[in-house]
């Protein structure tokens, strides 16, 4: 909170690069960072996260109960929750919403996150078509009650991310797809939608009807679609933009040394995907081998430079959880992997291979130091190749590569958003590996109701992941790098880069 | 009259074929609309390969697909779902229009300057210097010349905004870079074409009856010598406003150059659909023009 009340006197205006033109402001619909920085502050889930630790606090929902056996939660809703039209915002705003997110045809990637709900799959499949199966029920005006299937530590969680948003579904009955227009929006956040032009400009002004609007400070957002980040970086220069979530790389050097540059640990992986239906990737040995023979640190400090940690591990720690070891950089250990696996002098010849990439200068730089060091370090032939980004999304799911560039960005604060996609039938595994006991254990780790035990199981599967059978190779965590102008206050550091506007506000401009 | 009317009823077949090329082409490259780094549930895939008619046989979408085009509405993008492919062309096209069509003036008036006081002073130390920088700005990328021209005029100099679009001061730098390439290309050609001109018999014989230079230049040398710029014309006209990807993208400008290729490597069906045509009858009816406006300069060709 501000210490006087000198923010009183300026404008109040906060403008920011939000790096890309934003897909939809459809919470149920959208999936990438541009949009999910405009939903939090749009929207508000029964819970919303704390800006600085992250943990969630209440939102739309006063307080909540949950049952014994941790499956029942009754949320217990504000009634001065309003919808910025001024009309009530109602636990059966909630069921309608989340009927809507459950259904195909809205076309949500994000429908999955609800099926921790008793029912939510089936009715989602199709295999129950009656939406009063599903575990969501409104038991009052303002009381909703949600049955899980199983326990689910991070519930809460979720129910601030935007699938979990409620929308007035009359509206989008009403109005089709124009019904997130800045004329039809009706939201229930901090802001409402003032302006939207496409590749211009999204305004955001301060939504008088929102419950908390006492707290809010800043009268009005600008979010800038500037995908060139030189040119943000200018206006940022010229003053014109207080906060850039991205920095342009080619001028990091000198960015770096700005007072405003901020560089923060972001919860998101760098790995490689080894094509385990492909000779000579059906061997764990050679995989193994090859994790053995990278070299991180010379990628984290040598190219990259802003910080990255160099890992050898997926999941980053979170909740509590301790990552393992990992196969660090071994190179004698490697060369008697790859022996051992029938390769080498006197031995067949290791076939060539070839890492693929999709287009960009920071994935090729990285793809060619990593080929160095396996040619290097084991003597085998290794090549880099670039396809353009749909045609890598094609070739990567259908299999058609040996080794790809991959990285995968947590959406929860919960260890299984990371170590879910290699189970078996997940579609974001695209690796054609599958290991009964890593399954196994996944569907442990959901029913299990303890948190410590949890995360000793959590630990066994990335010990399978990246220790023993190795289907992936992480090379280094994320970070978060962007610059905020000195006046911009309320803006907390977090692993996960979410900033609602509803915190910030500006001092004397 | 006839050319102009057998040039005329080329155009719908011309952007036929090329509407029947793009449909196929665009659906043979790799990947699909829907693809993303997050996969998609199968059951949302398949009620969005329903809802854009992806789930019919190949010869029954090209069918629809005609039909939208002759209505001229292919309904929504793939990409951006709530906006339709009408409403993208209605919303981006007349910024790139203005910024075309100043670009294309500017590269005219620098160009033919450029290229009539070089070859009026042909080899002198001015004409070297005239045709240096052209090859300067023939060989100088968008991506190099617009921030460079940002960092002078808007970061030292402070005259002009940065990017943006909405205020007039701010098609200046845009306007600017998206030209040069076409200014260095027409002050070659009219160089060239005045040189050529002003070698010719009929220059001589205006110049023997005492006429002034300024008046055989400017009434007699004038119109043959940009012959060679006009039959440019129509190219670069095309190449201006479908070329300004780079531009739109440094300046933040809100044009159709960006949607049309972004929807290509999007694999947005509708809207590659949607920018194609529009693109392509722009390109068509610029070539049509330029080569009819030979007919206009040079009576050799008028038959």
């Amino acid at each position: 909170m501000p210490e006087s009340d000198s923010w009183k006197s300026t404008k109040q205006h906060l403008i920011f690069n939000n790096n890309t033109e934003p897909e939809t402001l459809d919470v149920h619909m959208m999936t990438g960072s541009p949009e999910l920085r405009l939903a939090i502050s749009l929207f508000e889930g029964l819970t919303s996260l704390d800006p600085g630790n992250l943990i969630p606090r209440p939102g739309v929902a006063e307080d909540w109960k949950i049952s014994d056996d941790r499956t029942v939660y009754t949320f217990r809703l504000r009634e001065n929750a309003l919808w910025s039209d001024g009309s009530g915002l109602t636990a059966s705003d909630f069921v309608k919403s989340w009927e809507r997110a459950l259904s195909p045809a809205t076309g949500g990637a994000y429908a999955n996150l609800l099926f921790c709900i008793r029912g939510a799959e089936a009715y989602f499949k199709g295999q129950e078509t009656d939406f009063t199966t599903v575990g969501v029920r409104a038991v009052g005006t303002h009381e909703l009650e949600v049955s899980l299937k199983s326990p689910c530590s991070y519930f809460l969680e979720l129910t601030a991310f935007p699938t979990f948003y409620p929308v007035r579904v009359d509206m989008v009955e009403k109005h089709g797809v124009k019904w997130m227009q800045p004329e039809q929006l009706v939201v229930n956040g901090a802001f409402k939608l003032s302006e939207w032009a496409p590749r211009q400009h999204v305004i955001l002004v301060k939504n008088e009807h929102y419950w908390d609007a006492d707290f809010v400070k800043l009268k009005k957002a600008t979010a800038l679609p500037l995908d060139d980040l030189n040119t943000a970086y200018q206006l940022f220069l010229k003053k014109e933009v207080h906060w850039l979530t991205g920095i342009p790389q080619a001028r990091v050097e000198e960015i770096r040394r700005h007072p405003d540059y901020f560089v923060t640990p972001f919860f998101g992986t760098y790995f490689y995907r080894f094509n385990t239906t492909r000779k000579p990737f059906t061997d764990s040995r050679v995989r193994r081998a090859l994790c053995l023979a990278t070299d991180r640190r010379e990628i984290t400090h040598h190219i990259l430079k802003s910080g990255q940690l160099p890992i050898s591990t997926l999941c980053p720690p979170i909740s509590g959880y301790e990552p393992v070891g990992g196969l660090t950089y071994d190179r004698d250990a490697a060369r008697k992997l790859l022996a051992d696996a029938g390769y080498g002098e006197g031995k067949l010849r290791f076939p060539p291979i070839e890492i693929l990439y999709n287009t960009s200068e920071a994935h090729k730089t990285i793809a060619e130091a990593i080929a160095q060091q396996w040619k290097r370090n084991l003597g085998i032939t290794v090549s880099a190749r670039n396809v353009e980004w749909k045609i890598f999304l094609n070739d990567t799911k259908d299999l058609l590569y040996q080794v790809c560039r991959s990285s995968w960005i947590g959406d929860y604060g919960d260890p299984s958003t990371f170590f879910e996609i290699f189970t078996g039938d997940d579609g974001n595994n695209r690796t054609g590996w599958a290991n009964a006991k890593y399954d196994e254990l996944a569907d442990l780790a959901a029913k299990e109701p303890v948190q410590a035990k949890r995360l000793e199981i959590f630990a066994m599967m990335e010990r399978i992941l990246v220790e023993e059978d190795c289907p992936i190779m992480p090379i280094y965590r994320y970070v978060n790098e962007g610059m905020l102008a000195e006046n911009v206050y309320g803006w907390y550091e977090n692993i996960r880069d979410v900033h609602s506007l509803k915190y910030i506000w500006l001092e004397g401009e | 009259m006839l050319t102009l009317l057998k040039r005329l009823l080329y155009v719908p077949v011309v952007i036929l074929l090329l509407v029947t090329a793009t449909f196929f082409l665009i659906r043979l490259a790799p990947g699909g609309p829907f693809s993303a780094e997050r996969d998609l549930p199968e059951e949302v895939e398949k009620a969005l390969n329903a809802k854009f008619r992806l789930d019919q046989p190949m010869l029954v979408q090209y069918g629809a697909m005609l039909k939208d085009a002759v209505r001229g509405d292919f309904g929504p993008s793939m990409k951006h779902r709530e906006r339709t492919v009408r409403q993208i062309i209605a919303q981006h096209l007349p910024p790139s229009m203005i910024l075309g069509a100043l670009a294309i003036i500017l590269a005219l008036w620098i160009g033919i300057t450029v290229g009539t006081v070089s070859a009026l002073k042909a080899n002198s130390a001015l004409d070297y210097f005239g045709m240096g920088v052209t090859v300067l700005g023939i060989s100088l990328p968008a991506f190099v010349f617009g921030p460079l021209l940002q960092l002078l005029f808007a970061m030292r100099l402070d005259w002009l905004p940065v990017a943006g679009y909405g205020a007039p001061l701010q098609l200046v730098l845009p306007a600017l870079t998206l030209s040069l390439p076409f200014a260095a290309r027409f002050a070659r050609l009219m160089r060239a074409g005045m040189l050529e001109v002003l070698s010719e018999d009929f220059i001589r014989t205006a110049r023997s009856k005492g006429l002034s230079e300024r008046i055989v230049v400017l009434r007699h040398a004038f119109r043959g010598a940009l012959i060679p710029v006009v039959s440019f014309l129509g190219p670069a006209i095309a190449a201006i406003t479908t070329g300004s990807l780079v531009v739109e993208k440094i300046f933040n400008i809100p044009g159709l150059g960006r949607e049309f290729v972004e929807s290509a490597l999007n694999r947005d069906y509708t809207l590659v659909m949607g920018t194609t045509i529009v693109y392509g009858s722009f390109i068509v009816i610029c070539n049509m023009l330029s080569d009819l406006s030979y007919a206009l300069l040079d009576p050799r060709v008028r038959r």
